[in-house]
């Protein structure tokens, strides 16, 4: 018991975790050929069988109810904020399998030559009184009800009155900008609190303009919108879902990372030796100090951040994203590779933390200007 | 028990009286065709609803009912939020106070609970409603710009529950919100902890100062004190519920304008 739990706490560690999710994620939404053999093989497509959803869901109340048996996990996931959460998670789960289950069957029926079950069905034409009204409102009362439910079984929390001279610690937002507080592990408040929810926002904004695939609209499908799938289900699934979830159950005292079953100690100390990449290359790499002149000090990064914006996009166009880049024309595709290097540049200074304990690539603390 | 079939219930005399058909203009019985139609086009609140539909638009499994349920949250935060107003003074000197009483005091004092879970709740089947207007593909053509809405919705929603947060005034709240605001601080150009704040200046005097930057525009003051609380109050209860609606009308009427729910072609 005590070396499952260690293991656990071990593997949740977010460098650890992290690879998990982008290898699942890499084989149950394969974006290159090579993963889609390994798609094929492990036949996960009977993920989204019923029999499948059933193990899943299966899966998921095992493991929470193994959880619940230790008094450390108790304590987080019961705290009454993060109840939400914890309903979230199994929500999320249980909607993408529906949607991939339908899809999937939609495109077994158009590989047979077939329409979607939508389709059919969209030629039926029906009444909205009664047979939407009542619907919504049976939707209505199932809600109500369990809001009213909820709002009987768990007291909201209330702590000690507001005291501006005793912060708690962790202090953390609300569950919903977690995701937002985690990036702060990598990113000055500048990007994470201010440019990151910008772009996440003017990125939601231009999806519709960005996807100019016709196929895929008003049925569930996976075949036919592939590639909008794949970038969608990365930020939603493996950035965004896995950030508010550690940021919520993972973060202890000081924002240090603390596993499922692990006690919140708040003496526990992590060895912070993180550099810039300025200190890397000047004083290890070419053994030199630092040149006085800023600019110059931070040439490398500058160095860097110019070939990834600006010669980038275009190698990709020639490459990867060939096809991508014919269907888009310059401008929408220049939009879609800025907006979409930038979200990668966060999973990208993850791995240089964990890789290389790099803190920042240009580091100008002389203007507040660090990435 | 009614032993002659033919007579009226006493529902049914109700129904055929002067007042009940003043407010169901419809009719006694509805039983035909045409008076489903009627019973939509009578009522206003219906009437955001098309008379008839393609059949797999009705269908719980293809929209999950999460736009109708968010809409639905959305009113019940707006009457528990009415009642919460009634108690609540948004001073440092009562807030704590009131919100203690709110479940000591006041009979059947869930409220608050209700309020509370129905706010994180809304934000959950936003979120899930974005997914599956994505999953269907709804956003392509011609209904591109109620996502952008949409969007818009969903900024709202997370700003309606972040400026909520604050309103308790325990440690819970203030904290939360400090960290939330601090990164308002670091705005580029605006805020003073933020790259490039010392470029806007007139001469020798710099523009951007912690008395005048992004944060102090959020907060009222430096810490979030009293000024905060106000100003979250403010736009938690009148100026956010105020745009959301405005955008939800502009979203409902979009959905029908736009050819109805999405469907295969
Ligand atoms: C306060 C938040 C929101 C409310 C109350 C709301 C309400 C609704 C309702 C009632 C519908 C009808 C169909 C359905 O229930 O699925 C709908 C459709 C739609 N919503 Fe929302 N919505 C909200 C937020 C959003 C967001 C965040 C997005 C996307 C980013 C969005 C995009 C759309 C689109 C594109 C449609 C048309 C779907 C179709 O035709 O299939 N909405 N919305």
């Amino acid at each position: 018991m005590e070396t499952i739990k260690h293991f656990i706490n071990t593997i949740a560690a977010p460098k650890i975790l992290f690879n998990i999710v982008v290898l699942s994620y890499l084989i149950i939404f394969p974006p290159f050929k090579f993963f889609q053999k390994i798609h094929d093989a492990l036949g996960v497509r009977r993920l989204w069988t019923k029999k499948g959803g059933m193990a899943i869901f299966s899966l998921m109340f095992l493991a929470f109810a193994f959880g619940l048996t230790d008094g450390n996990f108790r304590l987080i996931v019961l705290k009454p904020d993060n109840v939400p959460i914890v309903a979230l998670l199994f929500l999320v789960v249980f909607f993408v399998w529906l949607a991939l289950h339908q899809a999937q069957d939609n495109d077994d029926a158009i590989a047979k030559g077939g329409k979607p079950k939508e389709w059919a069905e969209s030629r039926e034409k029906v009444l909205v009184f009664p047979d939407l009204v009542y619907i919504e409102f049976i939707a209505l009362m199932i809600v109500a009800a369990l809001l009213v439910v909820w709002a009987i079984g768990l007291p909201a929390p209330l702590e000690q009155a507001a005291n501006p001279t005793v912060s708690p610690n962790p202090s953390k937002a609300p569950w919903y900008f977690l995701g937002l507080q985690e990036m702060l592990v990598y990113f000055d408040p500048w990007i994470a609190g201010v440019v990151f929810p910008t772009v996440i926002l003017l990125g939601l904004m231009c999806i519709p303009y960005m996807d100019k695939n016709r196929k895929g609209l008003g049925y569930y499908t996976y075949q036919d919108r592939k590639t909008a799938i794949n970038i969608f289900m990365f930020f939603w699934l493996v950035l965004w879902m896995f950030l508010i979830s550690i940021g919520t159950f993972l973060r202890g005292p000081n924002w240090n990372f603390f596993g499922p079953f692990e006690y919140w100690d708040h003496n526990k100390l992590e060895a912070l030796n993180n550099i810039n990449l300025s200190e890397l290359v000047y004083m290890i790499w070419l053994n030199q100090g630092l040149p006085s002149n800023i600019l110059w000090r931070e040439a490398p990064g500058f160095l860097i951040l110019i070939v990834y914006f600006g010669l980038l996009p275009a190698i990709l166009a020639k490459t990867i994203f060939k096809d991508l880049y014919a269907r888009m024309g310059v401008v929408r595709y220049s939009i879609f590779a800025v907006l979409f290097l930038m979200a990668l540049t966060l999973p990208i200074k993850m791995y240089l933390r964990w890789l290389f304990n790099i803190k920042y690539i240009v580091a100008i603390p002389e203007f507040f200007f660090n990435i | 028990m009614n032993a002659n079939p033919n007579k009226p219930s006493m529902w049914e005399k109700f129904q055929s009286t002067q007042f009940y058909r003043s407010v169901f203009r419809t009719g006694i019985r509805v039983v035909s065709h045409r008076q489903r139609m009627m019973i939509m086009l009578n009522s206003v609140f219906l009437h955001l609803h098309p008379v008839r539909l393609p059949k797999h638009a009705v269908k719980v499994r293809y929209t999950w009912c999460m736009g109708g349920l968010s809409f639905f949250l959305f009113l019940v935060l707006t009457v528990t939020g009415i009642l919460l107003m009634f108690y609540y003074r948004p001073t440092i000197e009562y807030a704590y106070g009131d919100v203690t009483d709110l479940s000591q005091q006041v009979p059947l004092g869930i409220m608050r609970e209700i309020h509370r879970w129905g706010a994180h709740l809304m934000v959950i089947t936003v979120w899930l409603h974005m997914f599956r207007v994505f999953m269907t593909g709804s956003y392509k053509p011609p209904r591109e710009f109620n996502w952008v809405i949409g969007v818009v919705l969903l900024v709202l929603t997370m700003l309606l529950s972040f400026t909520g947060y604050l309103l308790p005034w325990d440690q819970l709240a203030i904290w939360a919100i400090t960290v939330g605001s601090n990164m308002a601080g670091a705005t580029p150009l605006l805020g003073m902890n933020g790259p490039g704040s010392n470029l806007l200046s007139i001469g020798d005097v710099n523009l951007v100062t912690p008395v005048s930057d992004a944060r102090f525009a959020l907060l009222g003051g430096r810490f979030v004190g009293e000024a905060a609380l106000l100003r979250f109050y403010v736009l938690h209860c009148i100026g956010l519920p105020f745009i959301i609606m405005i955008f939800m009308i502009v979203h409902f009427w979009r959905i029908r304008k736009d050819g109805g729910i999405s469907g295969p072609t």
